[in-house]
Order: structure tokens, then C-alpha cells, then sequence
């Protein structure tokens, strides 16, 4: 279900960014930076698509890779490879992705709801399918996904 | 010129916080029965400081509550008001309508109209309530009766009002209303005028009210005489009545404000000259020449010194100054994330330092002594500075302590509870980052300890406890933690509600749980042992959520609890960015610092030291004792160089009594590291008790050096007993 | 020469509006959080004109004019009170203690230069 209300003035902005062969976007307010992959120090006993932690000036980020948790394309390191640095509710959290588009702008009219089935990630987290020209992008909520059990990146509390 | 006020209306708003928070501190914490005089003055300040700002900056809806409140507390702190509960509730309620005021124009939220016109209706009400009525009368008036003589305040007076010619109706009109006011005498004069002599203790402006209805201001003339003076000579004010709206006034020299034979003229004489001034809002009490006012003082006399000796107490009485005001001129607001980056240059710059010192440790120390010596002495400055920077950040606790005094006088009169509410060690400091974030958490179980823990009054004393119940946060530092204790002396924690409601919810819980374990389960999700579930604290989705985000700090919670006599919620923060002496070990490519103060040694054992305990493990004999061997690259999962402690290195940590051998690579070796916070942007991780950033910019992990010897702890006692 | 004014009041919106407002005219102004605070300023420095505000805490504006006054330094120096209401009573502690005059409060802008131009200049 398209939920319009989401789409006031300063949702419409999101940043491009492909996985795999998909093109993705997520809400520009939540993308606190664009850095390279560099120096992860691993965690012990994390989940695979759990890369490790960087030290971005001065505080610790946990850095996942997107590609591994969800069987996107293949996941390499090289130069060319971006984190995108999350602000998510006031945690800071880095994932890795393809590559970075740019920052497109999307009228409530070239968005349209996501499909149930079809693409990666659970409809769940989805909050749309946006065109822009020839270009469709998969509209990610990416505070949802970051912050669910699923990701385990924040804890929850065992009984 | 004109000059656009709203630059200044920001600095009217924190200011107008910053009083309305004063305001409502000073109030909770008044004593009805002998309220603090300087207390009551400081209250007094804050609503005319905030009316004064209104009106100069046309923040004109403040004014009508403010000049309300503020003639109310006139009257209280001059003693001729008592204060009560009632007006207490009142002024708080009149708080509040102001910061939704204030709230209104500083963030554009809503401003309920009907709320402000009841609460200054409800002000106005006891404006003009008869009697103080309620407490102790006596310091009341004791109270006035200081105050009037510390006073000069004039009682009755004799005005004296000279009017032109008028019809003779609206004379006899004037002297009635007048006559209203005191007692009057009218005299006719010669000239065709008349002059009331009008004994009063009405101010003038009242009386210009009344004859303006009939007169041009300009047309009458007031002038002000004692009655009852006991010292010579007699100070007079001649007063126009056009100096009222003007605004400002020079004094005269008092030589020239004596009565004349007759007053009439000379007043007249004087109106016309102040009356200019007085249409302009100012006044001198002497006439100025050219620019070099050469003011001779009027001459402090016998007959003034009363005047004078006005006990202001701020003045006169509390010796030890205000610490409030002098911080004021003794600080500079700084913004937070000014701070925060200069806190984060400064980390940078300890990283840096770092790799300097990485880099010169390769040096030959003979030749390069002299750098070697100033790579050392920049460490010192540095770590210096970062210690002083980071206190910056630290705030002490009353931060978050001052906010509950309102919140428990409220909840519990709202639940028909009586709570005193005590802190302690509110001076303990912590970091600033963690202060905001220990607020909900530490709300939610003030109310939980109010809405649960407290019983109703009669409920205490049908229990043999006073009807008052006793709710205190504490906050100390122990270690290089803060300890942050919430206690009530309520009924405490009932062990077989939560055992039976664990039960039910499926948890697993045996009868033998000891008690400390059984009041963790209210941590569980969902988990709510209220036979009601009050909206106040909520469907039990809070204790659950109090544990997360104390985790989250890095922290930890404990609960002890008796029934019958209360129940202390005990919160363990770590000093974030504390430094830590560690020592780095390598396993693989990965690096791990390890607490120095957890270390007792390090060395390469013999091969035939290693043993072999079937299906358990290995152990390690060092000094004639057999220690468990716990390799870091099983505990981690890392591919190690070394397989067999023989060819690495084992390390002995100890803790809470305990030692374990640590198989590890190699040492790299040993420096003081920055804790950082890894539950800050992850959550928590096994073993692992923070992270530290490196000389190189690469993160290392801090080994949680005793839930590692928990862990192995079983295999210990194993093996002493097969040995 | 510039004329140095000393501004005196607790309320930080209004001593930074006549702050303002009288260097914008051309004055050096200096600033005073409360009566101790605007007279250990005054015994460092002797100014052309000072302004006061009434209530303050620690000392306040009759007191901080009575002391003023002790001092050799301050004996000619003109002290006008910022004050919310002109009352008789006002007056005459104010002339009591020494002030030479009195501004009621709110007063906008134009009137504190007009005023304090009659006074320094």
C-alpha cells in the first residue's frame, strides 16, 4: 500500500545506489556520509555479512555488507568500493554497496508501491518502486531494515 | 535609527527558560512555614525580570500573567501575603502557562488561549483574596513588619490637588469619587481654582485616573505630602502628573521641593517644566548643564538615613554569594557540537601522537635522544589536554536530578501518595552524552517506584511505616564506573508475583532462583507484574527497555528489593572514553588489547607444561598451578599462526579471583589506550568490553577479561580436582 | 573623546539591547551581570554615565548606587536608574542614594540615546 503521507517535501530526496544489477534508493536524511572501504577491524563471532567495525574520527561504526546479507552480485573490495555512513535514529552504521549513483528527487507521482515478491528484501522494508526516466529504483525504508532483528545490529533483550 | 528587536529575542527566550526553571526550583523547594526570604525575592526577580523583557521586547502575551504573578509575589515577599499550598499550585501552573507561552513563540507550537485566560484568572483570585489566609500569620507579619521598616514606606499621605476652574457639577462629582479614597477637604480659592487635600494611601496614578475623566492631565497638579514625620525638613516629591506617562524624571535638589506658602504656584511652576520631560518616559533629579552633569550628591541627612538603611537582602543579609549569579559572569555558552569536535580534534590528535611515538620507537634512542625526549613531553601535554577536554563534557548529575522534584510532587498527588523526594550526590559528574540518555530510563523507574514501589498512605501506616514514603537518587562514582541508585522504601518487589507471572509467560524459572535472579525477570519484554496497568508507567514495555538502553551505555543494571521494606534499582555506567593501560596481543592478522590490570604475566610455556584434558581442553601449568588454556583464536574464531602454546605466547589474566592462561600469537606490546563505546552504534558483543582506536587509525577490541574467565570457569574446577 | 557607559542589569535580553543600542550610537559599553558584579567593574574603571537596573540579585541597584557613591572616583559620575514603575516611593529612595535621574522601563531604544545624550554628549 503507497503510503502518500510519507512523501512530504523533504522525503521526496533519495540517494541512488546499486547492489548487484538492482538500482536502490533510500531517504537522503539518513545518508550521514559517502566513504571508501577501508581498515574494518573484524568482530568476533559476527554474522559474515557483518564486515567489523571502522573508526570514523573517533567513534566506532559497524560496517555491514549488504551484498553478503542478501545475496546480491558479488562482494568485492577494491578501491572503487563505497560504504554508505547511516545516521539511523542516532546510531551510525556503514554499509557496503556496488557503487554510489547520485541524488535524484522523486514526485509522489513516479513513485509507486512495491511489489510483494520479486526483488531482495522483504516487502516489510519497502517503501516503494520509484521511476525517474529509464531508470526504476527500488525505494528502501532504510531505518526499518537497519534497525530490525533480522540485521541484529542492535540488541534486543533475552528474557 | 531603529533597531530590529528580534535579534535579541533568542537570548530573551533561553533567559525566560532559564527563569521559569529557577522559578519552578525555588517553588518546590520553598517551606511554607518559614519561607526563605532571599528565596522569595530570587522568585520575585524572575517574574519581573520576565515581564520587563516581554514588554521591552513586544512579547506582549507574557505580560498579562507575569504582571499577575508578579504583584502576587510583591505582596508575599513584603510579608503582606502569606504563601500557601494554594498559591504554590497557582504559581507553578503559572509556570507552566508560560513556557506554552514561550514554547508558542520560540518553536510555533500550539498555545492553548483557554489555559492562559484561566490561569490568570485563577492568579487574579487570590490577588484579591481578603486575608492570607492558611499558615503561620505571625511570620507573615513579621515578615511586613520588617519590611516596613527596613522601608520608608509612606503610609497615609496628604496629596495636594490643585484644579483649574470647572463647573461646579463636576467639582462636587470629582470630590465624591475622590472622597472614596480617604479622606478629603476642599478648598476654594481666591483665584477661582480649587484644591483638594485628599489623605490617602492610593497612589497617584489612581487618582489621575479619576480626574482625567473630567480634566486634561496637563490641567491638575498633585503634589505629595508626609503626615506622619517625626525628622526634619521634608522631603517632597513634586509630581506632574504628565511625568507619569512620560517615562523619565530628573530629580531636584530637595532645597528646592519645600513648601512654599503657597504650593499652588510653585508646583505649577515646576509642572511646566517637568511635564516636558515626563511625556518622554525619563527623569533627572537635576536639572543637567551642557554634557558635564556636575551633580553634587543629595546630602545623606539624619532625616534620610532610614531611607537609606533599606534592608535589600540581597544586599545585606546571605554572605555567601550566590554561586548561581557569579557563574553567570564567570562562564560562556558554548554550543555542543562545538564541543563535541573539539573533543574529536583532540581524540585525533591523541592518534596522531600515537603514531609519532610508533614511529620514533624504531629510532636509535642515543641519537635522536633529544627528539625521543620531546615525542614524550608532547605526550604528557596531550594526554593533559584530552583530560581537561573531556571534562568539559562531563556535567554533574543534578542535571537530570533537578528535573524530578516537579515530576514526583506531581505524580504522587496525582496517585494520593505522599513521597519525599531526596537526592545525593548530585555534584557526581558524568559525560554529558550519557547524561541525556540516562533521563527515560531513570524517569521511567521514579515512576515505577512511585506507582508501584510506594504505598497509599494508610497502607504504610497499616503497616507500622510512616505515611510518608522516602524516594531517593543517589549517584556516585565507584571505580571508573557511576553508580546511579534509585531507592524507595515501599513494599518492595513481590517474588512470587514475578516467579508466577514468568511462569505463565512461559520463561524459564525454578523455585530456587535466588532473589537476585528472580528480579531480573522483570526485565523480560512485556513483563508487568501491575494487577492495574497504569498509564503512568506504562504497559510493562518499559523495564525491558530501561535495560536495553542501559546497555546500550555500556552499563549495567542491578535490583535489590525486600518486601516490606523497598526496593533499590542500582544503574553502573562506565566513564565513557575512560583510558585504559592495555596490552595489544596479535592472533592471526587481528589485534585485541587486554586490560593491563587484568594481567599477571606473560610467557611461553614448555610444551610439556601444556596438558591435555580429555573432551575439555587444555590446561597450563604455571608456577606448580595447572590454569585453564583458553586460546583467543577459538574464542574469536580466527585462523591463529600458532597452534601450540609453546610456540606463542600465553598470557595470565586474573580476575575476581580467578586466572586463566590466554593463548595468544604474539605481544606486540603496551600503551595506554581511549575506550570507545561499541554498544554506542552496535550492541553488545560477547567478550568483548570496548573498543580502543589505534596508532594506525584501525580499530583494536578490548577483551572482556572476566566474562572470559566465567566462561572457563567450570573447567578449572575440573581439572584441580584431577590433578 | 568616546564616552564609556557602564550597563547594569540581571536580565541578559535587556543589557544586550542597550548594549546594543548605545554602540550602535557611537558609545563603549560594558556590561554588568548584577550590582557586585557592575561595581567591581566601576572601581576598575571610572565611566562617563552609568545605567542600572532595580532588582538584581547579590547587590542591587539602590545598593550598588549607595556604594558608587562612596567612592572618590564616583562622586560626579552620572547614575541614572532603569526602573519599572516611577513611583514617588522610587524617587525618593533613588534620590536618596544618589542617582541623578531615572528611566521607566520598557523604554525603547530611541529614548535610552535621547536620554543618554542629554547626559554625556
Amino acid at each position: 500500500m503507497l503510503d502518500t503521507k510519507k512523501f512530504g517535501t523533504s522525503d521526496n530526496e533519495f540517494l541512488a545506489f546499486t547492489l548487484g544489477r538492482e538500482e536502490y534508493g533510500i531517504d537522503i536524511l539518513k545518508v550521514q556520509e559517502i566513504r571508501g572501504y577501508e581498515q574494518v577491524t573484524r568482530v568476533a563471532n559476527a554474522p559474515e555479512f557483518v564486515k567489523g567495525v571502522v573508526n570514523l574520527r573517533g567513534i566506532i561504526v559497524p560496517i555491514v555488507d549488504m551484498r553478503i546479507k542478501f545475496k546480491l552480485g558479488e562482494p568485492t573490495y577494491d578501491q572503487f568500493t563505497v560504504v554508505i555512513i547511516l545516521n539511523i535514529g542516532g546510531r551510525i552504521m556503514g554499509m557496503v554497496v556496488d557503487s554510489v549513483s547520485d541524488v535524484i528527487t522523486l514526485g509522489a507521482e513516479q513513485i509507486k508501491p512495491a511489489p510483494a515478491m520479486g526483488t531482495a528484501f522483504n516487502v516489510d522494508y519497502l517503501t516503494g518502486l520509484g521511476t525517474l526516466d529509464e531508470r526504476m529504483l527500488i525505494l528502501i525504508d532504510i531505518d526499518k531494515l537497519m534497525s530490525s532483528a533480522e540485521m541484529g545490529l542492535i540488541e534486543s533483550v533475552a528474557a | 535609527m531603529t533597531i530590529d528587536m528580534r535579534q535579541f529575542f533568542q537570548v530573551f527566550f533561553d533567559e525566560t527558560e532559564e527563569l521559569l526553571a529557577e522559578m519552578e526550583k525555588l517553588l518546590l523547594a520553598i517551606d511554607l512555614r518559614a519561607p526563605d526570604d532571599e528565596d522569595l525575592n530570587a522568585i520575585f526577580r524572575a517574574a519581573h525580570s520576565i515581564k520587563g523583557g516581554a514588554g521591552t521586547f513586544g512579547i506582549t502575551d507574557l505580560t498579562d500573567i507575569t504582571h499577575v504573578l508578579e504583584t502576587l509575589l510583591d505582596l508575599i515577599r513584603k510579608g503582606e501575603m502569606a504563601l500557601t499550598t494554594e498559591h504554590v499550585d497557582a504559581f507553578l501552573e503559572a509556570k507552566d502557562t508560560l513556557k506554552m507561552q514561550l514554547d508558542g513563540h520560540r518553536l510555533h507550537t500550539p498555545v492553548d488561549e483557554q489555559i492562559v485566560a484561566a490561569c490568570r484568572l485563577r492568579l487574579q483570585a487570590l490577588a484579591h483574596s481578603p486575608a492570607p489566609h492558611g499558615v503561620d500569620t505571625g511570620t507573615t507579619a513579621l515578615r511586613a513588619a520588617r519590611h516596613r521598616a527596613s522601608v520608608a514606606q509612606p503610609g497615609l499621605r496628604r496629596l495636594h490637588i490643585g484644579l483649574p476652574a470647572m463647573p461646579a457639577a463636576e467639582l462636587d462629582a470629582l470630590a465624591l469619587e475622590l472622597a472614596m479614597l480617604g479622606s478629603l477637604t476642599r478648598t476654594d480659592t481666591a483665584t477661582g481654582t480649587t484644591v483638594f487635600l485628599l489623605d490617602t494611601i492610593s497612589k497617584i496614578e489612581e487618582i489621575v485616573n479619576i480626574c482625567t475623566f473630567l480634566l486634561e492631565p496637563g490641567d491638575l497638579t498633585i503634589a505629595e505630602q508626609e503626615i506622619d514625620r517625626s525628622g526634619s525638613g521634608a522631603a517632597q516629591d513634586m509630581v506632574s502628573t504628565a511625568e507619569m506617562t512620560q517615562g523619565f524624571g530628573f530629580f531636584e535638589p530637595m532645597n528646592t521641593l519645600q513648601m512654599a506658602a503657597s504650593p499652588l504656584l510653585a508646583a505649577q511652576e515646576l509642572a511646566a517644566e517637568k511635564a516636558r520631560e515626563m511625556a518622554q518616559g525619563y527623569g533627572f533629579f537635576e536639572p543637567f548643564t551642557a554634557f558635564v552633569a556636575a551633580v553634587a550628591p543629595p546630602p545623606v541627612s539624619a532625616e534620610t538615613v532610614d531611607v537609606v538603611a533599606d534592608a535589600k537582602p540581597a544586599a545585606g543579609r546571605r554572605e555567601p554569594e550566590r554561586s548561581t549569579a557569579s557563574s553567570e559572569s564567570t562562564s560562556i555558552r558554548v554550543s555542543v557540537e562545538k564541543v563535541d569536535q573539539l573533543i574529536n580534534l583532540v581524540g585525533e590528535l591523541v592518534i596522531t601522537q600515537a603514531m609519532i611515538e610508533q614511529r620514533t620507537d624504531s629510532l636509535d634512542p642515543m641519537r635522536h635522544e633529544r627528539l625521543m625526549n620531546s615525542v614524550s613531553q608532547l605526550t604528557r601535554n596531550i594526554r593533559d589536554l584530552q583530560e581537561a577536554v573531556m571534562s568539559i563534557r562531563m556535567m554533574p548529575m543534578d542535571y537530570v536530578f533537578s528535573r524530578f522534584p516537579r515530576m514526583v510532587r506531581d505524580l504522587a498527588g496525582k496517585l494520593g501518595k505522599k513521597v519525599e523526594f531526596v537526592t545525593v550526590g548530585a555534584a557526581t559528574e558524568l559525560d554529558k552524552g550519557l547524561i541525556e540518555r540516562i533521563i527515560d530510563p531513570l524517569t521511567h523507574l521514579v515512576r515505577n517506584s512511585i506507582d508501584h514501589g510506594i504505598e497509599l498512605p494508610a497502607q504504610r501506616i497499616a503497616a507500622g511505616k510512616n505515611d510518608t514514603g522516602r524516594l531517593s537518587l543517589s549517584a556516585s562514582h565507584q571505580g571508573g564506573n557511576i553508580v546511579i541508585e534509585v531507592n524507595d522504601d515501599g513494599g518492595g518487589l513481590s517474588r512470587e508475583r514475578i516467579l508466577a507471572k514468568a511462569l505463565e509467560r512461559g520463561l524459564p524459572v525454578s523455585d530456587a532462583m535466588p532473589d537476585t535472579e528472580v528480579w531480573q525477570l522483570i526485565f523480560a519484554p512485556g513483563f508487568s507484574t501491575a494487577e492495574e496497568v497504569t498509564d503512568i508507567s506504562g504497559r510493562g514495555v518499559g523495564m525491558d527497555v530501561v535495560k536495553r538502553n542501559i546497555g546500550a551505555m555500556g552499563g549495567l543494571v542491578e535490583i535489590r528489593s525486600a518486601a516490606g521494606f523497598g526496593t533499590t534499582i542500582s544503574i553502573s555506567l562506565p566513564l565513557t572514553l575512560a583510558i585504559l593501560d592495555g596490552m595489544s596481543v596479535r592472533v592471526g592478522e587481528e589485534i585485541y588489547i587486554l586490560p593491563l590490570g587484568h594481567v599477571v604475566e606473560s610467557l611461553q610455556p614448555a610444551p610439556a607444561d601444556v596438558k591435555d584434558i580429555s573432551g575439555q581442553g587444555r590446561v597450563v601449568k604455571v608456577r606448580g598451578q595447572y590454569l585453564p588454556l583458553v586460546p583467543l583464536h577459538e574464542l574469536f574464531g580466527i585462523t591463529p599462526r600458532y597452534l601450540q602454546p609453546s610456540d606463542g605466547i600465553v598470557v595470565i589474566l586474573e580476575a575476581d579471583g580467578r586466572k586463566v592462561a590466554l593463548f595468544v600469537d604474539d605481544l606486540v606490546g603496551q600503551q595506554q589506550v581511549v575506550v570507545k563505546n561499541l554498544e554506542s552504534n552496535y550492541r553488545k558483543v560477547a567478550g568483548i568490553s570496548g573498543a580502543t582506536i589505534l596508532g594506525d587509525g584501525g580499530v583494536s577490541l578490548i577483551v572482556d577479561v572476566s566474562a572470559l574467565i566465567r566462561s572457563s570457569q567450570r573447567l578449572a574446577d575440573e581439572t584441580l580436582l584431577s590433578s | 573623546m568616546t564616552k564609556t557607559i557602564l550597563a547594569v542589569d540581571d536580565s541578559a535580553s535587556l543589557r544586550q539591547m542597550v548594549a546594543f543600542s548605545l554602540r550602535a550610537s557611537g558609545y563603549l559599553v560594558t556590561e554588568a551581570v548584577d550590582g557586585q558584579d557592575g561595581l567591581e567593574k566601576a572601581r576598575v574603571q571610572v565611566f562617563d554615565l552609568v545605567l542600572t537596573d532595580q532588582n538584581m540579585p547579590r547587590l542591587d541597584g539602590l545598593a550598588l548606587i549607595r556604594a558608587l557613591r562612596a567612592l572618590s572616583t564616583y562622586q560626579k559620575v552620572p547614575i541614572l536608574m532603569l526602573t519599572t514603575e516611577s513611583s514617588d516611593e522610587m524617587k525618593a529612595k533613588g534620590r536618596a542614594v544618589g542617582a541623578n535621574g531615572w528611566l521607566v522601563k520598557p523604554f525603547d531604544p530611541q529614548r535610552l540615546i535621547e536620554v543618554v545624550k542629554k547626559v554625556v554628549g
